[in-house]
């Protein structure tokens, strides 16, 4: 079972949240067009340790920033 | 790979060279799709699949082999029918067994609203050349007489669409087809060869950086499932790629004979029996982004109740097997096929869940896609720029699978 640690109600299964990305542009783009774009659709798709937001809809209902490897 | 299979799949293994004319990242049913198409309709020979495992080991591996063209947008409907066309034919012109059997594929809703859904389905269907019609539940019952109708209670069987093309093929059989048919024309496969790197020198690609050297090539296409955000990173060129597990598992034999393949619009899962007579579950990915391929409990226990409540035999089943695959999902639903904006530097990915169905229509197009320069009018739809140009083929009502 893959959990997540809720910092208001403790370890919960993952399915009880909801996956909220940061986006993060990457510095080479310099043209506003592009990083716009570049926001709206492409993704880092990090294999590894990642931060990002999560919404735990099954419990406290809050958003919530969190640390998780991505390849557990 | 183990040796009784080398014996029975005719492989020509050869030696790592340090330059080819196009190198293929990934040897998966799309990667040595594309170099057998190449080979054998362009004559591009001198061309080296890159394999971090053994071939057929990722994605190509871990589906549910599912051949369908019932899709829900005109660009998609030509481009699978393409493709089953070409699946029919595979046999014949591989002269090798891929276990293809056709044996339609029941869509069903249970509510008004997925009845719309279905009706769109088979309205664009027609409208492209696929063939899908409008069954209600007395023929359901003829065409699958294990369906419950009343669904358990709860999700009564209103209708399906109903899609006789549907089929099913065996995922290493169609893996080693190409692969045989590629190698046999010359193309090299290396196994156990991780590619670290794309190398680009002033906007053009020049090779790749392996775990056993370096290979130049003008041309480079990446066929890669799963790391492929990381791989194409290293070339500069950002996808519109997450990856996300899908799961399935199949269960112990089934003496009866389940007739097609069943899939469910509420439900989201589908079903088939493998020649073995196994039933071959699969449902929605995980909504968490993951390249993990763990099997979780849970699945096993929400799918399980999907098939109980449209099909109550599967209660005397066991499970016998589970595995995940990871799913490289686009935003739109839809593949990404095409140039990067790096010369020469070219991808095949966003197969989340439509991969393995297009695995011949993609080779080929791609191969012709690397051999002409110009991109075939099947495919250009589905370029990378159409995220910057507005032109978004969103489809994920016939993916199979909820987001």
């Amino acid at each position: 079972m893959r959990e997540l640690r809720c910092p208001n109600c403790g370890q919960r299964g993952i399915e009880e949240y909801r996956y909220g990305e940061i986006p993060r542009v990457p510095d080479e783009i310099r043209d506003p067009d592009a990083r716009d774009v570049d926001m709206a659709w492409m993704r880092n798709n990090p294999e590894g340790e990642t931060t990002e937001r999560w919404y735990h809809e099954g419990g406290c209902r809050r958003w919530m920033t969190l640390t998780r490897d991505t390849r557990d | 790979m183990n040796e009784f299979i080398e014996a029975k799949v005719a492989l020509s293994w050869r030696d790592q060279k340090p330059s080819y004319d196009v190198i293929i990242i990934g040897g998966g049913g799309h990667g040595l799709a594309t170099a057998y198409y190449l080979a054998t309709r362009h004559g591009i020979t001198n061309v080296c699949v890159i394999e971090r495992g053994y071939i057929g080991s990722g994605n190509s591996g871990r589906n549910t082999t599912v051949i369908r063209a019932n899709y829900g947008i005109p660009a998609s409907v030509r481009f699978y029918q393409h493709s089953l066309d070409l699946y029919e034919v595979l046999e014949q012109e591989t002269d090798r067994w891929i276990m293809h059997s056709q044996k339609g594929l029941l869509w069903m809703y249970h509510t008004e609203m997925g009845g719309r859904t279905e009706r769109a389905r088979a309205e664009v269907n027609t409208a492209c050349g696929a063939e899908t019609v409008m069954v209600g539940p007395e023929e359901i019952k003829k065409i699958c007489p294990q369906i419950d109708l009343g669904g358990g209670g709860r999700y009564p069987v209103l209708g399906a669409s109903y899609h006789p093309h549907g089929a099913t093929a065996r995922h290493d059989r169609v893996v080693w087809a190409y692969a045989e048919g590629a190698m046999r024309a010359g193309v090299t496969v290396l196994q156990r060869t991780a590619v670290d790197r794309i190398a680009v020198a002033n906007d053009r690609v020049v090779g790749v950086e392996t775990s056993h050297g370096r290979i130049s090539a003008p041309i480079v296409m990446s066929a890669v499932g799963g790391q492929v955000t990381s791989l194409c990173a290293t070339a500069g060129v950002r996808l519109p790629i997450r990856s996300h597990p899908l799961q399935a598992f199949v269960t112990n034999h089934y003496e009866g004979k389940f007739p097609g393949i069943v899939a469910s619009t509420e439900l989201a899962f589908y079903i088939s029996q493998t020649p073995r007579g196994e039933m071959l579950m699969g449902a929605e990915i995980d909504r968490a982004p993951s390249y993990s391929s763990r099997s979780t409990y849970e699945f096993v226990q929400a799918c399980s109740a999907k098939a109980l409540s449209l099909l109550p035999f599967m209660r005397d089943l066991r499970i016998l097997r589970q595995w995940a695959g990871v799913c490289d999902m686009s935003p739109d639903s839809s593949p990404v096929m095409g140039p990067t904006g790096v010369d020469g530097l070219y991808v095949s990915t966003g197969w989340g869940t439509w991969g393995f169905k297009a695995i011949p229509a993609g080779g080929e197009q791609m191969a012709q896609l690397i051999a002409t320069g110009a991109t075939p009018p099947l495919i250009a739809p589905f370029s990378l720029d159409r995220f910057k140009n507005d032109r978004i083929l969103a489809d994920a009502g016939s993916s199979g699978t909820q987001r």
